[in-house]
């Protein structure tokens, strides 16, 4: 089991993964460090992300945009607000406009993301702290892999 | 694991806070729009601290919600807020287990690899 637990806090509208992988903790901080790793497993198959600045310091910022299975283009951008290689990380994310300006109204996501080891493999744990359920609709709408209404509207087909 | 049930003392509260005409006034006037302290007041014969003080036995029953807007003390039903944010969690849930599983495909390309 890669996943270990999970927690959603609906009040506090807060969400804590906690996952563990066979790799060493410098390994894992990896894929979050290196753009072209992060760019791998950010965004699902059908909304596939593209970093295009990633300037990975404390303070330092990081835009980036996802591309939607009609083409549509949906714009971020990440604000590292602190740096401790390779045990810590925390960052601000938020949409942005076709200018790659941050959009204020949709409110921020506050993640944070602990890397430890344990004995040799590595415990991630990252945390996700939203403003509002409209923000946390938006994320979803291009954050999911649609494997299952893909396979749905297969056998839709094979039906017809 | 989801840490998410209601417990016993979150029960309490909730049925400690329907068991009372006025705050279930005060709930099916809020369930159609929010309202300030004051206006809500306004209903009742009884002084303003009084009808505060339900709110605030709704408050933390999560029943409602209150915020301070200006001067005023605006009170909005939360119910269904937490009932939304919980079906949105457990969807962004999904995402994150997603998200774990890509990194640990990559983790994997790794093993055979003398670097």
């Amino acid at each position: 089991m890669t996943v270990m637990s999970t927690q959603q806090n609906a009040e506090e509208l807060s969400f804590t993964i906690v996952a563990e992988f066979d790799a060493k903790i410098e390994r894992v901080w990896q894929i979050w460090a290196d753009p072209r790793q992060l760019e791998r497993w950010w965004g699902p198959p059908t909304w596939p992300a593209t970093f295009e600045s990633f300037d990975f310091t404390p303070g330092g910022k990081a835009s980036y945009y996802m591309v939607g299975p009609d083409g549509e283009k949906a714009r971020g951008w990440w604000l590292l607000t602190s740096i401790d290689a390779p045990t810590t990380l925390s960052f601000d994310d938020g949409f942005a406009d076709d200018n790659g300006e941050p959009v204020a109204s949709m409110g921020i996501t506050r993640a944070v993301v602990t890397i430890e080891d344990i004995g040799g493999r590595t415990r991630m744990t990252t945390t996700s702290k939203f403003e509002s359920a409209e923000q946390m609709q938006k994320m979803i709408d291009m954050g999911m892999e649609e494997g299952m209404t893909e396979a749905m509207s297969q056998i839709d087909d094979l039906l017809r | 694991m989801v840490v998410d049930e209601v417990s016993d003392a979150d029960l309490d509260r909730l049925f400690q806070a329907f068991a009372d005409t006025t705050r279930r006034d005060i709930v099916s006037r809020v369930l159609t729009g929010e309202h300030s302290v004051s206006g809500l007041a306004a209903h009742y014969s009884m002084s303003f601290a009084a009808v505060q003080k339900h709110v605030a036995i709704l408050e933390r029953a999560s029943v409602v919600k209150k915020e301070k807007r200006g001067r005023e003390q605006i009170v909005r039903i939360h119910l269904l807020g937490i009932e939304r944010a919980r079906k949105l969690l457990a969807e962004y849930e999904t995402i994150w287990r997603q998200r774990v599983d890509r990194i640990a495909d990559i983790l994997a390309e790794d093993e055979g690899d003398p670097s």
